[in-house]
């Protein structure tokens, strides 16, 4: 087997047999574990044999070569210009000398602790990253990915080893302020919402942003809850609520991985550097400054039609260049929700759910997934249940929580707040420390260690039962 | 479901949550109760209904004959009733491969060009598409049209239409092709949505004006939930009616033609406060 690479791309050989990938892109697309997105831009592997020939010609690329030949242009792009202007040499010295293989052999080894992760994070680009995943097993994927520490503070601390965070996701039709209470009381009572208390608008604009921020700061101020709120609408939307004066703790957006994309989604990274400076400047976290809630998800580019011919995977782990400039509290990869088209069933939502916290953790991310599957995928609760086990082990930093995993808005099934306790007790993932102290103060667990819950209304929340029903609470 | 907490849990492995009667609130499955931290079997089992009938109306076959005969039998119906088919032959591939929903195969496009055309363009192309749920479209195209189209053929300043169009595994696009080889001046169609847990008989109305191949999606206007348990035959009849219309008069559709008669519908309550705050 040997390996040559030439100006008009990369030829490998396996016996007789030469077989010919055109230029990076096409490499590292023909090298990605087989899913339908891929397919459906016309760039996967033709059969299982290519895909693993291109593997093998990816093992055998130098590291180095990621920096020289950027899959998309860096005059077109400024996430490319991002990804090599902020490139960290010294921190890409230890690691200056791999080939991908050689990486992942590193990563694996006893010599990539923790701590020495964290000190090459400003060295690894998101196609290094990328690359070296599509030549990991799912195992891999978990047991580098847990390695990785991450920690951001707002009115918490998120991320700390042992600990498993969820966004409470009280989503209704209508934006009804009843309905989301009864859902955000339900969700507390269940002990979730430690990652944010996060709502995405039925009506999308200013006015019902700013009605949906106020409504949730009431309610975390009367509970002095130790979380945050967020209302997923667009950056300039909450912009336009900070200068009205709402008091928003983190600005969302949907981020993808090439410049093309963030056009579609009507956004660039100045956009994101004003909308982190205005939420810095009301100084509402407490015990940290990570402002911004970032989403993401395998496809959004070959769905903008701006993929460039670099797959789905890849793109993605670009996208992670733009969040982590940003210092984000929270990186949600909603890996189920766009459909069929990109990921086909449970076995390619769960590799790419492993593929993206993975990437994330290793550059540096806050990595939580939201994990999920539309009704038209050939999923269900138990490919839910298996990619939830599979990221706890792996150390997730946070999860969705959903009454009964159905997002009576958005319609798709997501985690359930008793998911999230299931995680914790079979695999003893805590809490945010500062929302378990408030859980055991407002006697919502009942044992703390064991995740036991209150069988009872906590009281503190019997007044706010009596004012919605009157007399029957 | 109201039930005294019991004292002796141990006695009973299912702990009620009291505020399940908050679910007079919201259709979220709130309140569901636990056993030790897990979802109850009645609820757990209700969630494998909502998803089973979900996955069945994505799968089921549309009933394309039946539904071409029951058409025939309204008075409403236009004199010939035209199926079609889209390049994804069946539904893996129509799942995989939005591409080939969005275009009719060989058969039908020449099917199209055969026909003899009208002396002066149809105003209107109504084309009904299975798209992710068959049980949408028979639940609701006909009671729809049945609102629908009488009133726009007896209206002053009425609609001419081009034969009504059954197409199978076909997504919104494929009115654009079926559109401009009918040479209507708009097409409407009306699709299945993507069944969510609690809707999967939920059919979608989009109009494109001057359709034709490559018309983008913020060029069409969308009418959505049309179903019993959501928006109604009637008052969907009368939101695509006013489109239409309106469409008909400014000549173009799409984000530049707003939905007034949706304005009505966001004047809600603006106020913040909810029950969990002391300001209720």
């Amino acid at each position: 087997m040997s390996q040559h690479q030439q100006s008009n791309g990369f030829r490998y050989s396996v016996g007789q047999r030469t077989f010919r990938f055109r230029n990076l892109a096409d490499l590292l697309a023909k090298a990605t574990p087989a899913r339908s997105g891929d397919r459906l831009a016309g760039i996967a592997a033709h059969n299982a044999e290519e895909r693993v020939v291109a593997q093998m010609a990816l093992a055998d690329l130098p590291l180095k070569h990621f920096l020289q030949d950027p899959v998309v242009p860096y005059e077109d792009d400024e996430i490319t210009r991002l990804i090599i202007d902020e490139h960290d040499l010294q921190a890409f010295a230890p690691i200056s000398h791999l080939t991908v293989g050689g990486f992942r052999d590193w990563l694996l080894s006893d010599l990539a602790s923790p701590e020495v992760l964290t000190s090459i994070r400003a060295g690894v680009t998101p196609e290094m990253a990328a690359a070296v995943s599509k030549i990991m097993r799912n195992q891999d994927l978990i047991l580098v990915a847990k390695k990785c520490q991450v920690t951001t503070a707002f009115r918490n601390t998120i991320g700390l080893a042992g600990h498993l965070s969820t966004r409470l996701q009280p989503n209704h039709p209508t934006d009804d302020i009843t309905g989301i209470a009864a859902s955000i009381l339900d969700g507390l009572l269940y002990a979730n919402g430690d990652a944010v208390i996060g709502i995405n608008p039925a009506t999308d604009n200013v006015a019902q942003a700013c009605r949906l921020i106020k409504m949730m700061s009431e309610v975390i101020e009367h509970y002095q809850i130790p979380t945050q709120s967020c209302v997923l609408t667009h950056v300039t939307n909450t912009i336009e609520a900070i200068e009205q004066g709402a008091p928003v703790d983190l600005v969302f957006q949907s981020i993808g991985g090439t410049q093309a994309t963030n056009d579609g989604f009507g956004f660039n990274l100045a956009t994101l550097a004003e909308a982190q400076d205005a939420a810095l400047s009301l100084k509402r976290g407490t015990v940290g400054d990570n402002v911004m809630y970032f989403e993401t998800g395998q496809g959004s580019a070959l769905s903008a039609d701006a993929h460039h011919g670099v797959d789905q995977q890849t793109c993605e782990a670009r996208a992670y260049a733009v969040a982590r400039k940003f210092k984000p509290l929270l990186v949600n990869t909603v890996v189920g929700f766009i459909g069929p088209e990109y990921l086909y069933d449970g076995k390619e939502i769960t590799r790419a759910g492993l593929e993206d916290h993975f990437c994330g953790k290793l550059l540096g991310l806050p990595m939580g997934c939201d994990v999920c599957y539309t009704n038209h995928a050939n999923a269900d609760q138990n490919d839910m249940d298996n990619l939830l086990t599979l990221l706890g082990v792996a150390g997730c930093t946070f999860i969705m929580g959903i009454p009964g995993s159905d997002d009576i808005m958005l319609n798709y099934q997501t985690t359930s707040f008793h998911d999230a306790l299931y995680a914790r007790r079979v695999l003893g993932l805590k809490p945010a420390p500062e929302f378990a102290v408030w859980l055991e103060k407002m006697e919502i667990f009942r044992n703390g260690q064991n995740f036991t819950l209150n069988h009872q209304v906590p009281d503190r929340f019997n007044p706010s039962l009596s004012r919605v029903l009157g007399g029957n609470a | 479901m109201s039930k005294d907490f019991p004292t002796h849990p141990i006695n009973d492995p299912v702990i009620e949550n009291p505020w399940e009667v908050l679910r007079g609130f919201t259709d979220a499955r709130i309140g569901l109760g636990r056993a030790g931290v897990s979802v109850p079997t009645r609820h757990l089992l209700d969630f494998q209904l909502a998803h089973a009938k979900a996955q069945d109306a994505v799968h089921t076959p549309l009933d394309s004959q039946g539904l071409i005969d029951n058409l025939k039998q309204q008075a409403w119906c236009t004199e010939s009733v035209l199926l079609l088919h889209s390049q994804a032959e069946d539904r893996a591939m129509y799942l995989q491969r939005p591409d080939y929903g969005r275009r009719l195969n060989e058969v039908s496009q020449q099917q199209l060009n055969s026909l003899s055309q009208p002396k002066t363009p149809y105003d209107l192309a109504v084309v009904i598409v299975d798209g992710l749920s068959a049980l949408a479209i028979e639940e609701n195209a006909i009671p729809f049209l049945h609102a629908l189209l009488p009133a726009l053929t007896q209206q002053t300043n009425p609609w001419t239409l081009a034969p009504l169009c059954v197409v199978e595994q076909g997504r919104v696009a494929i009115g654009d092709h079926i559109g401009e080889l009918l040479k209507a001046r708009c097409v409407l169609i009306l699709v299945g949505e993507r069944p969510g847990l609690s809707s999967p008989d939920s059919m979608g109305l989009y109009l494109t004006w001057s359709p034709k191949l490559g018309r983008a999606d913020s060029q069409r206007n969308c009418i959505s939930n049309v179903r019993l348990a959501g928006l109604q035959h009637q008052d969907a009849s009368r939101k695509a009616q006013y489109l239409l219309n309106e469409a008909r008069t400014k000549n173009l559709s799409g984000v530049q033609l707003k939905d007034r008669a949706d304005d009505t519908v966001l004047e809600q309550d603006s106020s913040h406060h909810s029950f969990l705050s002391a300001h209720a």
